[in-house]
């Protein structure tokens, strides 16, 4: 097990956002840049470790911090990454100076705070990936959003306004209940720590309403069919290191939501809602290929793919198999780097015609070889062509999907048809279209070149040796699903409404009450996390009486 | 017994010598414009007040009581009021008063305040709680003769007497059905509505006295006219103290437990007030008269905490009056430094406030973004804590009215932002900023994350004296 005794994720957390202060008293704007870059690969080493000491075998919480932090609450600065969350904090970190470096030329005004709001992104969605504690958590995953609306509402595009408002009320709204679900968790068994919360048991109404709580939040963030359109909106305005950082980790976070929260901690309740993930997940994949082929903006044409990509990873997640997790997990990695490419080549490209129009790019593969070259790479990455990692991912999400249901399998495939319909017909118009207008564009300089290699050798090598990569994985999911098996299975035999939600005010406060609260983080709340019989008590028998 | 211990009451006693020198200077002729004083006398307050000891003592019969609660009350508000005063320093009319008069009536709204704090006897409260009104009701209309401002100040009075004439029956009720006005008498006794309806509802309309100071639904209706009609910096105190001093009184009474048809009213009152607030603000164009409707919101929310009750429902609403205090001055800091002339401040006048002042944007935003309740700022900490102790006392609806009207809110606050940072004016307004001004505004939105960061000490601490006064 990963433990250095060195608060590596801490370090990794708050390095950026120290150096967000001091970019406040740096001048002009070429330090600003070069400083951040720098920044960024200080990062990138720092991180070093977490990639090669990682423990494989275990599915334990590596790299663990616990502090007590607001005790009266029982609330703890808990930070810890198992296999599930290795790969998207590796993601967050290495796409810092790939982010800095593609904006080197598009940002031309209030550079420095485009960088610390760039800098303040990665801290929290380090953040994010790595709490343990669900206010800390929820801390992260919403402070994510003041830079995120500021990247796009400052440095976005003619509608940027209103693409960021959009972003910013859907998302938050969404995630409203969620904070009332970890409220109720919390007065429930008395802790914020969600290994604690994975091995307690709850009643299946409670189950069932924490679950539509945090799906909520977590299906706007992924953003899965009804619920997806604020994505293209903001993908479309926002700049193009706030379209990677977008596609390739803030969609994560709903996914990541998903297989952290929903599947251990409300195991019954997401046996329950499969039916409707999986509907909701085909749908995305449909409409969202669909869309993405009427599409004749290039960044809009990539946005619906995104939301078709989610719609495979939470298929993958919800037919509860291995394999299909698996997929999932890889899945959230690869499009990560494919789209997040792809959003660099569509930037890459609007700075020489500045238009995202498809037919103001015809034609560009006479003049600009390296780049199609590229384009030809990602996109083929991105419908799955074998030998890239966009096929291995896939796969394994198709194996998952076809061992629990043939027919969903035979949808999933006329998803990737419909992936491969409309990449093909991007990469045809772009690389072939005629009339051309290329001639006089530059082809890719070195800068460029510079941010798409490691993107591209990625792509490879994770098509052609994902061992390492899933070997992050294995243990963790096999322990999720056992527990996952489990506790779905005592579920569905206990169904007792143990935790309705009453709709009045409940007179049980005696004069004892200030006590009793008093005790809200002692003994009395904790139950004996391990024993797996520990049923749904009652929430309010421990206090008062 | 009369008990009387100077050394106990020290911060009450430097208010009273603030006072008189204030007094003094208002009836010269040539001290009455040198007040800078006063801001830094009041930050000495708040230090005597916070290292005062705290021991629970009873003085002046019983009616007075020096405890945790009392102390730290006494401690926002006068740092509150070297905030206020430090905002005043630089008012431009006052109509007819001088600056002297000015700072002399605001510091007697806070030696109310102060008292207020400390009083444990019904009428002691009242009368605490009238001399910290009076004082305000004089300091609204002094705006250079304007009608609004007379308006609004007319408005308060009227309907401020008529809620003390509701609050002063109630309290002859409570002295019918519980036979005294002692709070740590009352403390004991029974509030079920079974066994003292008179009593209970004498409590309820006590209540409804400081639900006005609070501008809670339905007694809401002043506040934004009150914001609107008041100079920037009068309305910057009107916003914060006197709603303190409502809290902190609402803290020692709901210690009572009363039964659960008071709680039930202000539980229905508290989630009407949210989304009332809420919806309501989503309209305003005046700055001001926004942050009215959104303190009617914030209200809401403080009796959240108060109606759950337990130590750790009056911790978080002690907790949260702190926390509504900072954001609140601080973002009237930053509308008095927009200001032109003293005149109010529309949203469009935010537009462009990035290039004028990129110091008052970043503040104008952390002070938004805390009012909203986002994190890592002290609104977010604050609004969990209440949201634990609502859902602890098993209200449940209430918790998820409040969540989703978070939603609601965000719009209104996020569009402050939105002016400040994505639009231009045609013509750049000019801001003049002191570095001083610059600085204390930077000091209060760290305050504003620091107690949303680190709120672990002075929560441990409310906790033990809410514990204290429910006992």
């Amino acid at each position: 097990m990963l433990n250095t005794g060195f608060p590596l994720l801490s370090t990794l957390i708050f390095f950026p956002l120290l150096a967000a202060v001091v970019l406040f008293f740096l001048r002009g704007d070429h330090t600003v840049r070069v400083f951040t870059l720098v920044i960024s690969l200080i990062e990138c080493i720092l991180v070093l470790p977490v990639m090669t000491g990682f423990d494989t075998t275990t599915a334990q919480f590596q790299l663990v911090e616990k502090t007590a932090w607001i005790e009266p609450w029982n609330i703890y600065y808990y930070l810890g990454i198992d296999g599930i969350s290795v790969l998207m904090v590796l993601l967050t970190v290495f796409l810092l100076p790939i982010c800095v470096l593609c904006s080197w030329k598009y940002i031309g005004q209030r550079v420095k705070e485009f960088h610390f709001c760039l800098l303040l992104m990665t801290t929290a969605c380090i953040g994010i990936f790595s709490a343990l504690d669900f206010v800390l958590f929820y801390i992260f995953w919403e402070a994510m959003l003041i830079p995120m609306y500021l990247l796009i509402a400052v440095w976005g595009g003619p509608r940027r306004r209103y693409a960021s408002l959009k972003f910013f009320i859907y998302t938050l709204a969404g995630s409203t209940l969620f904070l009332a679900a970890i409220v109720a968790f919390f007065i429930n068994t008395g802790t914020f720590s969600i290994p604690e919360l994975m091995e307690h048991r709850y009643s299946f109404q409670f189950q069932l309403w924490t679950f539509m709580a945090m799906a909520l939040a977590f299906a706007i963030k992924v953003p899965m069919y009804p619920f997806h359109t604020w994505l293209p909106a903001a993908h479309v305005e926002a700049p193009t290191a706030g379209s990677v950082l977008l596609a390739s980790i803030l969609l994560k976070m709903g996914t990541y939501g998903f297989l952290r929260f929903c599947l251990p901690i409300t195991p019954a309740a997401s046996v329950f809602f499969a039916p409707l993930m999986i509907g909701m997940g085909v749908l995305s994949i449909i409409v969202g290929s669909l869309l993405a082929l009427g599409q004749s903006d290039m960044k809009k044409l990539i946005a619906y793919s995104s939301v078709a990509h989610m719609g495979f990873v939470t298929l993958g997640i919800f037919v509860f198999a291995f394999r299909g997790l698996e997929g999932a997990i890889m899945h959230m990695l690869n499009h990560g780097i494919i789209t997040g490419a792809l959003f660099l080549l569509v930037g890459l490209i609007y700075e020489r015609s500045h238009s995202r129009e498809l037919e103001d790019n015809l034609g560009v593969s006479k003049h600009l070889p390296a780049f199609t070259g590229f384009l030809l790479l990602f996109s083929m990455a991105a419908f799955g062509f074998p030998g890239t990692n966009g096929f291995f991912s896939k796969l394994l999400i198709l194996l998952g999907v076809f061992k629990v249901n043939y027919w969903l399998g035979v949808l999933f495939v006329v998803g990737l048809l419909l992936g491969m319909a409309y990449l093909l017909r991007l990469l045809l118009n772009v690389g072939w279209g005629t009339p051309s207008k290329a001639p006089g564009w530059k082809d890719m300089n070195f800068r460029e070149w510079v941010y798409l290699i490691p993107l591209g050798l990625m792509v490879i090598y994770l098509g052609v040796a994902p061992g390492r990569a899933l070997s992050f994985l294995g243990p963790s999911i096999e322990n999720l699903l056992v527990q996952f098996e489990a506790s779905k299975e005592i579920h569905l035999e206990a169904q007792t409404p143990e935790h309705p939600l009453p709709l009045a005010l409940m007179p049980r406060h005696g004069t004892a009450e200030g006590i009793a609260g008093q005790q809200l983080n002692t003994a009395a709340f904790d139950v004996p996390a391990s024993s797996p019989y520990s049923l749904p008590r009652e929430p309010k028998s421990m206090v008062a009486d | 017994m009369l008990n009387f211990n100077p050394q106990l009451i020290i911060p009450e006693l430097f208010m009273v010598a603030l006072l008189a020198v204030l007094f003094i200077q208002s009836i010269s002729r040539r001290l009455t414009d040198s007040i800078d004083w006063v801001p830094v006398a009041a930050l000495i307050g708040a230090a005597l007040a916070a290292f005062s000891p705290a021991s629970g003592e009873y003085m002046f019969y019983d009616s007075y009581r020096i405890d945790g609660l009392s102390q730290f009350f006494k401690t926002i508000v006068f740092l509150g009021l070297a905030v206020c005063t430090g905002n005043a320093l630089r008012i431009g009319s006052l109509g007819k008063a001088n600056k002297a008069d000015y700072f002399f009536f605001m510091s007697m709204s806070a030696f109310g305040l102060l008292l207020l704090s400390s009083t444990v006897e019904l009428f002691t409260i009242f009368l605490a709680m009238e001399l910290a009104s009076f004082s305000l009701y004089i300091l609204l209309p002094f705006r250079n003769d304007d009608r609004q401002a007379v308006e609004a100040a007319i408005k308060y009075v009227l309907f401020g007497a008529v809620a003390s004439a509701i609050g002063l029956y109630g309290v002859s009720y409570i002295l019918a059905g519980q036979h005294t006005t002692y709070v740590n008498e009352l403390l004991n006794m029974d509030w079920s509505f079974a066994q003292q309806p008179m009593a209970l509802i004498g409590l309820t309309l006590f209540f409804l006295a400081f639900l006005y100071k609070l501008a809670l639904f339905p007694f809401h209706f002043w506040a934004p006219d009150v914001y609107q009609g008041a100079s920037n910096e009068t309305a910057a105190f009107a916003a914060t103290l006197p709603k303190l001093g409502a809290i902190v009184i609402m803290v020692r009474l709901m210690a009572f437990n009363p039964g659960l048809e008071v709680k039930t009213v202000l539980a229905v009152f508290a989630a009407a007030s949210m989304t009332l607030g809420n919806l309501i603000a989503l309209i305003q164009t005046d700055v001001k008269r926004l942050l009215g409707y959104s303190s009617v919101a914030h209200a809401g929310f403080v009796i959240m905490g108060l109606v759950a009750g337990g130590a750790h429902g009056l911790a978080a609403a002690s907790y949260y009056a702190l926390v509504y205090m900072v954001m609140n001055l601080t973002i009237f800091w930053v509308i008095t430094r927009i200001s032109k002339d003293g005149k109010n401040v529309a949203l469009s006048d935010l537009k462009g406030l990035y290039s004028t002042s990129p110091v008052l944007a970043f503040v104008l935003a952390v002070s938004a973004f805390a009012l909203v309740g986002l994190p890592p700022t002290a609104g977010f900490i604050g609004k969990l804590f209440l949201l634990n102790s609502a859902w602890e006392a098993g209200i449940y609806w209430l918790v998820i009215i409040a969540v989703v009207n978070t939603a609601l809110a965000i719009f209104y606050y996020l569009n402050l932002v939105r002016h400040a940072y994505t639009l231009d004016q045609d013509v750049p307004a000019k801001i003049s900023l002191s570095p001083l001004g610059a600085s204390i505004a930077i000091i209060l939105a760290l305050g504003v994350l620091y107690l949303g960061v680190v709120p672990q000490n002075i929560y441990a601490f409310l906790l033990k004296a809410s514990t204290g006064i429910l006992s």
